[in-house]
């Protein structure tokens, strides 16, 4: 069994970091230069992360499966990135910001690590601004703020709804400088195909050459995850197509624990599926919610007829009747459980009734009224109020009309927009204590990869804030704590058995993969487990959904095994090869998530389970049993995991029902 | 599931695609059918569906780079009938949908051709001189943790929406790809202009513009002659003023290099 010991300080919790950050230990600067660091993923934790251990004076290695490390899927990332720097004098704290997203998590996560995150989260906007990030300002210059769900204050900082571009672009320029001194050797078009332990610690990585086919090891004094989350077991989803689960999936095999896996975020405004064909799905920033109004047809007779025939009493803003004091920025596991109510009643709109309407009419009335107040135009004509709040509609949100308006060929400006919750986020991951590090010592696990700060959900604009503290404030301190424990130059041989091991391990799953050469596509079996993802482990589950779900992904794992096919060589690009090593993945993981979705007797955040609810539909938990991270460890091959549990203790905040009414 | 927007007819294609097995061995035309698809699905969706059967074949299906697929990860980069991400101005080659074809059409795709871009695969290019010109100098030098207060230096809104502007590039290449000399210089101008531009990147302007001009140069880029086929490929529309702008700060930048007073400042000390 696996040893889970959080290492969380012990005093106040607005002391713990300090004081944290004075008890750990400290590497001299001349020995930083003599521990080699693998960082595997460059988004914006991986990418942080590399350039704060290069700058410190680690040697570091930066290893990254895209073409190059710009491409990291927080490149896509919209709407903003939290801060609690009260900017805008309506009350925020450091406090706050931690309650909030303690509460948003529906009291899933660790106190201490989500209070250090809301204090640094002060210092990474100060980071990116010095970066050159172009963030959003007022006339004077200065930061401008907007508010996301969850929250009663504006503490989310944005460019333009390209903030993860931006700040990515940020964290990019960074690594790229150190790469350009020669500080961080960066390895491009390379897959982390396996974890190297060696005398129960990590010691280095096999990556595979998404171009030659050829396998490399790489020996390090400690191993970083910066791999991002695992949507894509549901094949549709807003991630990247590229974004899986294959790094963080071969550490687990190799000891990492897994925790709390079924904890899935389903973001409310994303652009409804069209087809059997679509390979994606597009989220709409959640900053849309600013402004936009959410409603279906009071009527059911209503859903299919055009939203500008239907009068305004007969439509039901549902967010703003059911949770008055948050309205349309409620959270996203609420408003996404809200919208499917209202579908499942039978009011959703378009075709296949799984929509809801996102409706700026209101906001392109209140803007063009304003702007016409600032010009002076005191008896502006109605079509010149459209005008003009059409354009400060567009000055906020232009990008993503536009995208709107590629994908459904409809304008956002004349009719509301149709949307529908996607699975956008995991907020479970590979199980780290406080300092970020596995239960296999040397292996540090950052950003979306790790389960530590959202707890059962995710608040809007609080991966980014994330992934940025974890790279450029938290590791850079931890990472020492555990290299001052080892000795400079014991870093083993890339030569030793448990390498030549961790090689033939991959080399062995590429030419089983290669031989089978079945009658099905890749994408035949990827879709199949995201269909059984969606309807048993989706937005609401149930223990007989639940138990099927396991029984398909069981017999869908070997029938992908005995008939898929993978065309063409491994000794070259090959990326149906690339998909298929993925995807085997991915069924595995699939199970997993199953199995914890079915022993979490409970619902909270993204995980509903239907037996367990209030009168209301709002999510029932049980604190007495199950607040606690599940992390789940290999047992083997097709064998049953263990379910191990690491205690939540609240000791600041009483555990309460979360309500946003 | 029913399609749900704008569906009309479904319609079929003739593709005529760059296959090409590696860098090293020579490339042609080969010619795939798609039929009945679906006008709403994207061309990258389209070459999914082409694919999936090839797959099925046990046939290599056709390679090409794609990630994010909503036109920001800058992975994608098909020339599609002879235009760089295809026939919409300011959309990328992920962001293009089959309806802006017509039934019976014939498809010409192609990788990128450009000389510091080679092929790797069918319709995938090496695009990493593109991160080596960033490595040289597209940066601000701050170590983590050493910053002010955000709020410290205030940046006139005009500025920072113009440096936004410039910021917006996602790195696709296809200004490269559009150039008859394979000139990079709206990339990097839009970088030189995006820093050069905030008060921030003020220290490092100068060294920053030589730096990236001087590798740009140096991997093979080939210089502007003024036609902006750059900007009308650009699926950001980056505007090829800053390809002016970075031409006025090389000139500042290389005149106050020639006359800078040198410091002689050395090392040590107690």
């Amino acid at each position: 069994m696996a040893i889970l010991d959080s290492k969380i300080p012990s005093g106040p919790l607005a002391d713990k970091w300090r004081k944290h950050k004075i008890d750990i230990k400290l590497v001299n600067p001349a020995n930083k230069r003599k521990y080699h660091v693998v960082v595997v993923g460059a988004g914006l934790a991986g990418a942080s992360a590399a350039a704060s251990l290069a700058d410190l004076g680690y040697q570091v290695t930066c290893i990254v499966f895209h073409d190059s490390p710009r491409r990291a899927h927080s490149i896509a990332a919209q709407g903003g990135i939290n801060a609690a720097k009260n900017y805008q004098n309506d009350g925020d704290s450091v406090y706050r910001l931690f309650y909030d997203t303690i509460k948003g998590g529906d009291y899933r996560a660790r106190e201490a690590n989500v209070h250090r995150l809301a204090e640094v989260s002060v210092n990474i906007i100060d980071q990116c601004a010095a970066l050159g990030v172009p963030f959003a300002r007022e006339y004077g210059g200065l930061l401008a703020n907007r508010s996301f769900g969850g929250a009663q204050v504006s503490r989310t900082f944005y460019a333009r709804g390209q903030t993860g571009q931006q700040l990515l672009l940020g964290a990019y320029s960074s690594l790229s400088r150190c790469v350009g001194q020669g500080t961080v050797k960066l390895v491009t078009q390379n897959e982390m195909s396996d974890l190297v332990v060696v005398d129960g610690q990590a010691k280095g990585v096999i990556t595979r050459d998404l171009v030659t086919g050829n396998l490399h090891r790489f020996a390090a004094d400690a191993v970083i995850l910066a791999t991002g989350g695992y949507g894509n077991v549901f094949n549709l989803s807003t991630y990247a197509r590229g974004s899986n689960v294959t790094a963080s999936w071969r550490a687990y095999k190799r000891g990492a624990c897994f925790a709390n896996p079924c904890f899935t975020q389903i973001h409310p405004t994303c652009i409804p599926v069209s087809g059997d064909y679509q390979s994606k799905l597009t989220l709409m920033s959640e900053s849309l919610r600013n402004d936009g109004r959410i409603w279906v047809p009071k009527n059911k007779a209503d859903v299919k007829k055009a939203p500008a025939d239907i009068a305004e009493s007969d439509r039901d803003y549902f967010l703003e009747r059911i949770y008055p004091s948050f309205g349309n920025l409620a959270p996203r596991d609420v408003a996404s459980r809200a919208a499917k109510r209202m579908c499942d009643e039978g009011r959703g709109v378009g075709e296949t009734g799984l929509g809801v309407y996102l409706d700026f009419a209101d906001a392109i009335q209140r803007y063009g009224k304003q702007a016409a107040a600032r010009a002076n135009l005191h008896e502006a004509s109605p079509a010149k109020i459209l005008e003009l709040g059409e354009a400060a509609v567009a000055e906020r949100y232009g990008n993503l009309f536009d995208i709107y308006k590629e994908i459904t060929d409809e304008s956002a400006y004349k009719q509301p927009m149709r949307i529908y919750p996607a699975v956008h986020y995991t907020m479970g991951g590979l199980w780290v204590d406080y300092n970020l590090m596995s239960n296999v010592p040397g292996l540090f696990v950052l950003g979306e990869a790790n389960f530590s700060d959202h707890g059962a959900n995710r608040l809007g604009a609080s991966a980014l804030m994330q992934g940025l503290a974890d790279g450029f404030f938290v590791i850079p301190y931890t990472i020492g704590d555990y290299l001052a424990s080892q000795k400079p130059g014991s870093r083993p041989s890339a030569d030793r058995a448990e390498f030549a091991a961790a090689e033939a391990n991959v080399d062995g799953l590429v030419k089983k993969l290669m031989a089978i050469k079945g009658k099905e596509p890749v994408a035949h079996y990827h879709k199949r487990l995201g269909k059984i993802m969606w309807d048993q482990c989706g937005m609401a589950r149930t223990k007989e959904g639940l138990t099927k779900g396991i029984a398909e992904i069981q017999a869908l794992k070997k029938e992908f095994w005995s008939n898929v096919n993978v065309p063409g060589s491994a000794e070259n690009l090959n990326q149906a090869l690339e998909k298929a090593l993925r995807v085997a993945d991915f069924i595995e993981l699939g199970e997993l998530m199953c199995r914890d979705a079915l022993t979490r007797e409970e619902s909270c955040g993204g995980h509903f389970r239907e037996e367990y609810q209030h009168a209301d539909g709002e999510c029932l938990r049980d604190d007495v049993n199950f607040a606690h991270v599940a992390a789940w460890e290999f047992q083997g091959e097709d064998k049953v995991p263990l379910r191990n549990i690491e205690p939540l203790n609240y000791e600041t905040v009483k555990m309460s029902v979360r309500s946003y009414k | 599931m029913v399609a749900h927007i704008t569906s009309t007819k479904n319609l079929s294609v003739t593709l005529r695609v760059w296959r090409q097995a590696a860098a090293d061995q020579p490339g042609r035309f080969v010619e795939y059918a798609a039929k009945d698809l679906n006008p709403n699905m994207s061309f990258l969706e389209m070459l999914d569906v082409v694919n999936d059967a090839l797959e099925g074949k046990g046939e290599d299906p056709i390679a090409f780079a794609h990630d994010c697929r909503e036109g920001i990860c800058g992975t994608c980069s098909l020339v599609i009938n002879g235009k760089p991400h295809g026939p919409h101005k300011g959309i990328a080659s992920c962001q293009t949908y089959m309806r802006s074809f017509a039934d019976g059409d014939v498809i010409v795709v192609e990788p990128y051709r450009a000389k510091p871009f080679p092929v790797i695969k069918d319709l995938i290019s090496d695009r990493s001189a593109f991160d080596a010109i960033q490595q040289a100098g597209g940066f601000i030098t701050v170590r983590s943790g050493s910053a002010c207060d955000a709020n410290a230096i205030p940046v006139p809104k005009d500025e920072a929406d113009l440096a936004m502007d410039a910021a917006q590039c996602i790195g696709c290449g296809a200004c490269v790809a559009a150039c008859k000399n394979a000139s990079a210089m709206l990339f990097v101008g839009a970088k030189v202009g995006h820093l050069g531009l905030l008060p921030q990147g003020q220290a490092e302007r100068d060294s920053r513009v030589l730096a990236m001009v001087s590798k740009m140069d140096e991997l093979g880029f080939g210089n502007c002659t003024n036609q902006y086929e750059c900007s009308a490929a650009c699926p950001k529309l980056i505007s090829h003023d800053f390809i002016a702008r970075m031409n006025r700060d090389y000139i500042a930048a290389s005149f106050r290099q020639a006359f800078k007073p040198k410091s002689n400042a050395s090392g040590g000390g107690a």
